[in-house]
């Protein structure tokens, strides 16, 4: 009713708002968002997971690897697009950030909702490889004991991708779009140490410095030493620490995008 | 003046624009070269220019869309560049572009947009309803916008905006690509937002909309305010010189020119110019001083006397054009 006192306003209010219609867009089309989100990662866990470990390719403990990096996969990766496609089209095609950058919110503010707007996506996208993971493997690698550190470290990851999709989506021209998708996220899926475990790339020096400067490397690890420290992995500290380094990076050059391109 | 004196405060300036200077990076001369104006509260401010006259850039800093190299420039009192979101609440943008979001309803733009804005949930259904009635678009609102007509979705934009009361609405270019119907419904808007107490800043390259609209023209080229005033008195600042464009029928006797010098003759004819006909006939552009209205019967009787027949006259009063061409020497399309 009109006479109802107006509720205090902050930007804070303005950028929940923004944060609202997001999940309300992506909440209507959900199933939609689920498959987009889920089918690479579910293909990979049952050819490498599954199939080869039952053809006799690769050894049952295989699935103590792959299950974990999935995860960090599926969560940066949703992440990154989730962030960085929007981006591109709202900024070039659409215009419909200007209703955004026009609200009564610092232009930093728009940016960071998108990059947890996007990071959500990315947690949710990794937290449904769970459930998934039970139904094709039978059993997934899982210590009670660290299930918040790894919520943690799923966070982390999530934040990650959603703060390189920033970069992506605010510095690559809309025309290149493709081109650059496909120059990146192929190099970031298969440096990520999500399939193999990084220390054991002792013996392939280059590979190992390559994936040492991927971020997803620290996600993968961490959850690994997490989920399964029987497998050879990075200490979940330094992976726990290098990740918030390389977030705090990226979000800095990301942010610096994104209010080049938001004001002239 | 305070960076944000009282938003609604008594004899503060709608917008005050002082020294505002734009030179975007790498271009070789300002966008804005020092550009001061003030509007009025309730006025409607019509900015009058050719692509690339400084327009869009000026209307970019006063919504926060752009930063200035150098002035100020205050929307309701408030220092757009000092504060940028308080600045936001307090005006209104209709851009060029349709930048509706096109995920979500007609009546969602206009509900969402006015969440941002921090609007109470009730307010913002009761002022849904009644925008999308007042602008034609109640009988669709759950329709999404990529299925609207261009006019429509300018309609949805204005009353999107309209969702959190602007003090000062700045629409740009409003009636580009709109067809005359359209067009006629924007002018009936503004009309009634002016009636409303709202501010409007317009910029436009169309003269008729400009003069229509606007209590006061802004006149811009190269970055440099040339002429602000209303718009009659713009154009009674232009010399008292009417014309007459004379088509006329030749006679079986008599030449053009000979036509020409003696109409060039007539007392108080200034000058007398054969225009290209491509039809064939004789047309002539006849300056006169004073009332053209009365050199009517003179002319007639001179190309009679000729042999020839006037067959069509029309009176020519310096519009807003011929001052944008007086200002800049060059036509605005």
């Amino acid at each position: 009713m009109s006479a109802e006192p107006l509720p205090p306003w902050g930007p804070w209010r303005t950028g929940l708002a923004i944060l609202r219609r997001d999940l309300f867009v992506t909440g209507r089309e959900f199933p939609i968002f689920l498959a987009q989100v889920i089918l690479q990662p579910l293909f990979l866990l049952f050819v490498f997971g599954k199939v080869l470990t039952e053809l006799g390719y690769a050894q049952a403990d295989y699935q103590q690897v792959l299950f974990p990096g999935l995860v960090a996969l599926a969560a940066v990766l949703t992440g990154l697009q989730s962030a960085a496609l929007p981006l591109v089209i709202e900024f070039s095609y659409s215009n419909e950030i200007e209703d955004r950058l026009l609200a009564p919110l610092p232009v930093r503010a728009v940016a960071v909702e998108k990059v947890v707007f996007a990071a959500m996506r990315g947690f949710v996208a990794g937290a449904v490889m769970f459930p998934i993971g039970v139904w094709i493997l039978g059993a997934i690698p899982w210590r009670a004991g660290t299930a918040v550190a790894v919520v943690a470290m799923m966070v982390l990851g999530s934040l990650l991708g959603a703060a390189m999709g920033l970069i992506l989506g605010t510095f690559v021209p809309p025309n290149r779009i493709n081109v650059t998708f496909a120059l990146v996220l192929t190099p970031l899926i298969f440096t990520g140490s999500s399939q193999y475990p990084w220390p054991s790339l002792s013996h392939i020096r280059w590979f190992q410095v390559v994936s040492a400067c991927n971020p997803m490397t620290y996600v993968s690890e961490g959850l690994r030493g997490l989920m399964a420290p029987s497998v050879p992995h990075i200490d979940t500290w330094a992976c726990f620490v290098v990740a918030v380094v390389y977030l705090v990076l990226l979000v800095i050059v990301g942010m610096f995008g994104f209010n080049r391109r938001a004001l002239s | 003046m305070g960076t944000t004196s009282d938003g609604a405060g008594g004899g503060a300036a709608a917008v005050e624009v002082t020294d505002l200077v734009k030179r975007y990076p790498k271009a070789p001369t300002d966008s804005l070269a020092g550009v001061s104006f003030r509007v009025e509260p309730g006025e409607v401010f019509g900015f009058l220019g050719p692509n690339g006259a400084g327009k869009s850039t000026t209307i970019g800093i006063l919504t926060t869309r752009i930063r200035p190299t150098g002035g100020q420039a205050l929307v309701a009192g408030v220092d757009v560049v000092a504060d940028p979101v308080a600045a936001r609440r307090v005006l209104g943008v209709v851009p060029q572009q349709n930048n509706l979001d096109r995920s979500l309803s007609v009546r969602q733009n206009l509900l969402y947009h006015a969440s941002y804005h921090g609007v109470p949930r009730a307010r913002r259904n009761e002022m849904a309803d009644a925008l999308l009635d007042q602008f034609g678009l109640a009988d669709r609102p759950d329709g999404r916008p990529d299925d609207f007509s261009g006019g429509q979705i300018q309609r949805m934009m204005i009353a999107r905006t309209l969702m959190h009361a602007p003090s000062v609405l700045f629409l740009d270019e409003p009636s580009t690509g709109l067809d005359p119907a359209a067009r006629l419904f924007l002018w009936e808007k503004v009309a009634e937002l002016k009636a409303a107490g709202t501010t409007v800043v317009i910029t436009t390259h169309d003269m008729d909309e400009a003069a229509t609209l606007s209590d006061r023209v802004a006149i811009i080229d190269h970055g440099t305010l040339l002429a602000l005033d209303t718009p009659a008195r713009l154009v009674q600042g232009m010399s008292s010189e009417r014309t007459l464009d004379c088509t006329v029928e030749p006679g079986p006797t008599g030449d053009a020119l000979s036509v020409g010098l003696a109409l060039g003759d007539l007392s108080g004819v200034r000058s007398a110019d054969q225009l290209d006909d491509p039809a064939g006939g004789w047309r002539f552009r006849v300056a006169v001083d004073g009332d053209a209205a009365g050199y009517v019967a003179p002319v007639a009787q001179l190309v009679h006397d000729a042999g020839a027949r006037l067959t069509d006259v029309r009176l020519g009063e310096p519009n807003l054009e011929d001052v944008f061409i007086h200002l800049t020497g060059r036509a605005l399309r």
